[in-house]
């Protein structure tokens, strides 16, 4: 049975619901948003991450309405929005300090943007149970926010921004003021949610863990400019800079200069030592400095010398960082490059292999490095 | 032990300063009036033992009470006392809004400063000020004579010695008092609240009907009290500004302590005034305990 992948970015003939068109911002002298171009299909959780002061809330909110573009237009559904008011606009936002209305209870909070419509008053009863029932709060109706945990009020945030139903949903950090097991289980309600409503939503994140888990394409974002918007496996796997790679997870990067050679590319990173092998679909002159990109998990560690290893270094163990399920090791090899390796920890760790000071050798395939422009 | 010490400290304080010049008052206005020193009978002598314990309790009498309603000078001031008190404060209300709105939404460096504003009348005496209004608004005052010199009009308004000058004494004295806690409430609220109504479809204006106001609602009734409960019992501000025609209860109790030199009819009328007052001081407590329960 094949299942048809959702991946309207890929498909030319798909109409985008949000276009951005050569959109800046400034504010006084500061460029928040850089000369912007990029659309967001409809039904998709598309992250916007970044650190902070990248432009992400920026770009969120002048999808709101609270921030018109200084230049370039802004399409939702072919429409230009910069002369719609936030509250005339089809779009709903969750805000990160959430935002309820602290003199009203949750059925009132959930019931206000319907009552501003004018819906009957039977159809907003209607709805507000709907939400209620979407988001597991029914028992809690009657409470005001300041009566209801963290976790609830998140979800009272989120069934108020979805009660009128938008086209449109923007969640701006909508997990950062939960603590780290209730934020997981969260991240897996927002896709649950999002996938049986079937709302285009638009995160603002700064964790990038967040973003991998919900989103179906992660916008990484720096200087108001977006670096790469791709699907999270190409954003981990297939960074396009060294920007991406380092603040995507945990990576090595190697400075060094390439050669041609085979399938791919030597990469010689330091006087004496023998070059690295990675493949790569970019072209680089001979000569050309670049960044070798490897995550820790691609690469093995071993006692003895590996067989048919692309890459192979040998190195001294300085650091272990125990994670509980992984071990990150940091090998120092003879030219001081340090280089992260990652296992499993499948075995109790009384019985692990290596400890600190040991020498040891760490391989990796020709496809496991990217090699990234320098 | 400690507990009952810290407590009995506030309750001294409230029992010396409060309770006991209430139970003074209270008993003479139970007396009648005389030609002496104090110009009362009778007088406690604690001197003469049980006796005399016994025989000054039975010198009490409610007769000034009942005095009260058999002239309708007395419950015609208290009428008018709550008359004027309500709508002063309504109107300091609709002056002071605005002005801590402003405050609350003005640059954080500006706030300080406009706090000072607020307060600086405090630093002269009241007395002063009001009598300064006198200056103001008589007819060759100054409000008049800038009216008469831009020719909006041709005659003097006749503005002193009238219940509109009275208003504006008391909205003039009470503003801060009124200020001061709306602006507290405005300046707490998160502006992403409003941003929140915008976006779930609200105006400018109908956000600030659903969203502002409810939030301000407790600062709102703190300073209406404050406001409120000063100026049913105001005695200068009347005695200066009004005229003949406006009757107020702080003016009748001072008639009745200094011109008539009656002390006890003059007691019976600031126990009537406490009592009327305990409603609104009741509920101005009961709106704090509550605030403060939705707060914790």
């Amino acid at each position: 049975m094949s299942q048809t992948v959702f991946a309207p970015w890929n498909d030319p003939q798909a109409k985008p619901l949000i276009q951005f068109k050569n959109v800046t911002k400034r504010f006084g002298d500061f460029v928040a948003i850089d000369n912007q171009s990029f659309d967001i299909y409809a039904r998709e959780f598309f992250a916007l991450l970044g650190p902070s002061g990248c432009g992400k809330t920026t770009m969120m909110r002048m999808l709101a309405g609270f921030e018109t573009p200084t230049e370039g237009t802004i399409l939702l559904a072919g429409q230009d929005i910069a002369p719609i008011p936030p509250n005339k606009r089809a779009v709903n936002m969750m805000f990160q300090s959430y935002a309820l209305f602290p003199h009203l209870s949750v059925w009132e909070n959930i019931a206000f943007g319907l009552k501003r419509d004018k819906v009957a008053k039977d159809k907003i009863a209607e709805r507000v149970e709907q939400m209620l029932k979407l988001t597991r709060l029914e028992k809690f109706a009657k409470r005001k926010p300041h009566q209801i945990s963290g976790g609830q009020r998140q979800r009272v945030a989120l069934a108020r921004s979805l009660a009128k139903a938008p086209k449109l949903l923007l969640l701006d950090e909508p997990l950062g003021a939960l603590d780290a097991k209730l934020r997981q289980e969260t991240q897996f309600e927002l896709m649950d949610i999002q996938e049986t409503t079937g709302t285009t939503f638009v995160i603002v994140t700064h964790d990038q863990e967040e973003a991998m888990t919900v989103a179906s394409r992660v916008a990484v974002m720096d200087h108001g400019r977006i670096i790469q918007a791709d699907t999270p496996a190409n954003i981990y796997e297939m960074p396009n800079s060294v920007y991406v790679a380092d603040f995507i997870g945990e990576v090595t990067i190697i400075e060094g200069r390439v050669t041609k050679s085979g399938n791919g590319y030597d990469v010689a990173f330091a006087e004496g030592a023998p070059p690295l092998h990675a493949e790569s679909d970019k072209v680089f002159q001979n000569g050309q400095s670049c960044h070798l990109a490897i995550r820790p998990e691609k690469v093995t560690v071993s006692a003895e010398p590996p067989q048919d290893a692309a890459n192979a270094v040998q190195g001294r163990i300085l650091d272990i960082a125990y994670l509980g399920n992984l071990s990150t090791y940091h090998v120092e090899l003879p030219s001081g490059q340090i280089i992260k390796a990652q296992t499993a920890n499948t075995r109790r760790l009384s019985r692990r292999s290596f400890t600190w000071e040991d020498t040891v050798w760490l391989s990796w395939t020709a496809t496991a490095g990217v090699l990234l422009e320098g | 032990m400690q507990r009952f010490a810290l407590i009995a400290l506030p309750y001294f304080w409230l029992l010396a300063l409060f309770l006991v010049p209430f139970l003074i008052v209270l008993k003479i206005s139970l007396s009648d009036v005389a030609l002496a020193i104090p110009p009362y009978t009778p007088t406690l002598d604690l001197s003469g033992g049980w006796g005399a314990f016994k025989e000054f309790l039975s010198g009490l009498d409610f007769e000034n009470f009942e005095f009260l309603t058999t002239d309708d000078l007395y419950w015609k001031a208290y009428l008018s006392s709550v008359q004027i008190a309500t709508i002063a404060t309504i109107l300091t209300l609709i002056a002071a809004y605005p002005i801590a709105y402003g405050m609350a939404n003005a640059p954080d460096h500006w706030r300080p400063t406009l706090m000072m504003l607020v307060i600086l009348p405090f630093w002269t005496s009241f007395l002063i000020r009001v009598y300064s209004w006198v200056g103001i608004l008589s007819n060759e005052g100054y409000l008049n004579q800038f009216l008469l010199g831009i020719g909006i009009i041709s005659e003097p308004l006749t503005i002193l010695n009238t219940n509109t000058a009275v208003y504006i004494g008391i909205v003039y004295t009470y503003l801060p008092f009124m200020i001061l806690p709306i602006y507290s409430a405005l300046e707490r609220l998160d502006g992403s609240l409003l941003e929140a109504a915008e976006d779930l479809g609200c105006s400018r204006a109908s956000a600030f009907w659903l969203v502002t106001i409810p939030l301000s609602k407790n600062g709102i009734i703190a300073g209406c009290f404050l406001v409120f409960i000063p100026t049913i019992g105001e005695f200068v501000i009347p005695s200066l500004l009004g005229g003949s025609q406006t009757l107020m209860i702080g003016k009748v109790l001072w008639e009745e302590f200094f011109n008539n030199r009656d002390w006890p009819v003059a007691s019976a009328v600031a126990v009537i005034l406490l009592l009327i007052l305990i409603i609104p001081i009741v509920l101005f407590q009961r709106n704090e305990q509550k605030q403060r329960e939705a707060e914790g």
